[in-house]
């Protein structure tokens, strides 16, 4: 069960995703490669996760009760690493390795070099498959724990991602929770212009999936579609999360540009700027 | 002659030699583990009767996922599975898994460190008639540039039974080529199988040369021998069932001892055993060698008998590349 999401809390949590997003441009400055958008717009599902609906230890990364949490859009791992990191997995500090040699944070994410990383990913279409194969482990050894897969809609392009789409159905895995980062933006173009997804929706429920359409800005609606999931008992769920590619960082905003590339120096101060004003407000609304 | 150490099936050699497909080991081999170890678990994409999975699958229902004609997903699945705790054994035929799913493979079973056990059947012109689209002849070479992999080719059904087996105690990914033809059973329950070691399947005073051979080839490398010590001309025999890691222990021996090398594989002759050997010769001990297999082609539908023979694979040809070898040898 998942506490329930006070106002306090929610603040707290909304104050997290702020401090998750500047860690996220810190870390991608310094790395000096890397994706920007699709981090900073799935960094309130990140903080909904780590620090509310997830039954986990950071001090345990291996236990095997926990939930899973698989990013099988491994690109966007900057935003898993800050959100781990301020969770407690390992020190903020290591973020400033990002990329670079001998670092357990690698460019795509690698499940045998960081504890906690749950799954190899960022070759695009597979994270659904894994988290199946955990789901039937799950089930065989009864045990309760939930997986969660977070997917873009890029990869759904890939034929590998339907695949695992049947199979999940077939096998009524209702302990398998889908979240899409439905932002619209793939790395060379809008989505409806490079592969028409919609209507996204009515696909998953032909495809006998339990569907829920959120915005994935808004970490209370989150945390609610995830409750509301886990009510379910005979289909998986797939939470649709609108999102803003680039969220908090107006120039970035809904630009598929920021989709592949970190900011240089002077747009790093500038959208440390706007988060910091940002957090201003969100501690001052709340009181 | 025949290696009286490893207790081989002494009608080896006889016409009415029992035949029976290295898939079918496979299939025995799982049904075993199942009543072994509750952890191992089956997958197939629609080829379950074909794989010899099913033997596994109609007894434990509960352990088997039918993944549909979805390689890749089949693949992953596993790989989640592996890293739960689980020793899954997936099956297809080769030229798809590991030919289709090669990346997904790549990815989320050997760089994920996945304790998952890939079985590739109809490997190899073996599989006859359906021709060349299902003939995997590249599937060793693809999964050998792997690192973390180990790769076993059992010799015939009796062999095979056992590589599967001995497969689930290791942890980690392992790939399995099995043959879809009935082929001779050269081994016995007692011969001595271990990951890792070649075994000297056909020893001689004094050879002149070895013949390496993987998979059911074995036996043509056998017969080639036998017929070669007619002709007075002696040789080793070496059965290479894991072709990762290579036995470089054994390879140096027969170079040292033999100076020449013949190998034989239904496979084609780049990035396969030959591929393996030669590349650790190079650096180590350079030594002549000829390549028996697939030359830089497709073959074709037929019967297996008559692909062997039209694409230069059989006794005859070994015969011939043992001829070739010893003539090239430096003194």
């Amino acid at each position: 069960m998942i506490d329930k999401l006070h106002d306090e809390k929610l603040k707290e949590l909304e104050l997290k995703a702020n401090k998750i997003r500047q860690l996220i441009i810190e870390t991608l400055v310094e790395a000096k490669s890397g994706h920007s958008a699709g981090p900073l717009g799935m960094a309130d599902i990140f903080t909904a996760f780590y620090f509310h609906i997830l039954n986990h230890d950071p001090k345990n990364p291996n236990w095997e009760d926990r939930d899973r949490l698989i990013l099988s859009n491994g690109h966007i791992c900057p935003v898993r690493y800050a959100t781990m990191a301020l969770a407690g997995y390992f020190p903020i500090e290591e973020l400033k390795t990002l990329r670079k040699l001998n670092s357990r944070l690698q460019g795509h994410p690698h499940r045998t070099s960081l504890p906690g990383v749950e799954t190899t990913s960022g070759p695009l279409g597979e994270g659904i498959s894994q988290a199946i194969g955990m789901t039937l482990a799950a089930k065989l050894d009864k045990k309760n724990y939930y997986v969660y897969c977070l997917t873009s809609d890029g990869e759904h392009d890939e034929g590998n991602t339907w695949e695992a789409v049947m199979f999940a159905a077939k096998n009524k895995l209702n302990n398998l929770i889908q979240i899409i980062d439905r932002n619209y933006i793939q790395i060379d173009g809008r989505t409806e212009n490079i592969m028409p997804l919609d209507p996204l929706k009515e696909k998953y429920e032909s495809f006998n999936w339990n569907t829920i359409g959120i915005d994935g800005n808004d970490i209370k609606s989150f945390v609610n579609a995830i409750e509301s999931a886990k009510l379910v008992i005979d289909k998986p769920t797939i939470i649709i999360a609108n999102t803003i590619p680039g969220k908090g960082v107006s120039f970035m905003e809904n630009d598929y540009h920021w989709h592949g590339k970190p900011p240089n120096k002077e747009e790093a101060e500038k959208a440390l700027d706007e988060l910091r004003t940002l957090q201003g407000k969100i501690e001052s609304e709340h009181e | 002659m025949l290696n009286p150490d490893l207790k081989l099936n002494p009608k080896l050699f006889d016409q009415d030699v029992e035949v029976k497909s290295t898939r079918a080991g496979y299939g025995e081999g799982l049904l075993a583990l199942g009543e072994k170890n509750p952890n191992v678990v089956a997958l197939s994409a629609d080829l379950t009767e074909s794989t010899y999975a099913h033997l596994f699958a109609e007894k434990f229902p509960d352990r088997f996922f039918q993944c549909g004609v979805a390689e890749q997903n089949m693949a992953a699945i596993a790989a989640g599975l592996g890293i739960s705790g689980k020793i899954p054994f997936m099956s297809s035929y080769a030229t798809f898994s590991p030919g289709k799913n090669w990346e997904t493979i790549r990815t989320t079973i050997i760089y994920n460190n996945s304790n998952v056990k890939i079985a590739g059947h109809h490997a190899g012109i073996m599989t006859g008639p359906d021709g060349a689209t299902h003939q995997a002849t590249e599937d060793i070479a693809i999964v050998r540039s792997w690192p973390n992999i180990k790769i076993i080719v059992p010799c015939d059904s009796t062999e095979g039974k056992k590589a599967t087996v001995s497969a689930s105690e290791i942890d980690g990914p392992v790939y399995l080529r099995f043959t879809r033809d009935k082929t001779p059973i050269m081994t016995t329950p007692q011969t001595p199988f271990e990951i890792g070691k070649i075994q000297t399947f056909w020893i001689s005073d004094a050879p002149v040369a070895t013949i390496f051979a993987t998979g059911y080839m074995l036996h043509y490398a056998l017969l080639a021998a036998k017929e070669l010590k007619q002709q007075e001309i002696k040789v080793s025999v070496a059965n290479v069932s894991t072709i990762k890691p290579l036995d470089k222990k054994a390879i140096i021996t027969f170079a040292k001892n033999t100076k020449a090398f013949v190998t034989v594989e239904d496979h084609q002759v780049m990035g396969g055993l030959g591929g393996a050997i030669a590349e650790f010769l190079a650096k180590n001990i350079p030594t002549p060698m000829e390549f028996i297999g697939l030359q830089n082609t497709f073959a074709e539908s037929g019967k297996p008998t008559e692909l062997i023979e039209k694409y230069g694979m059989g006794k005859e040809s070994i015969k011939e590349a043992v001829k070739r070898v010893i003539c090239r040898k430096t003194i």
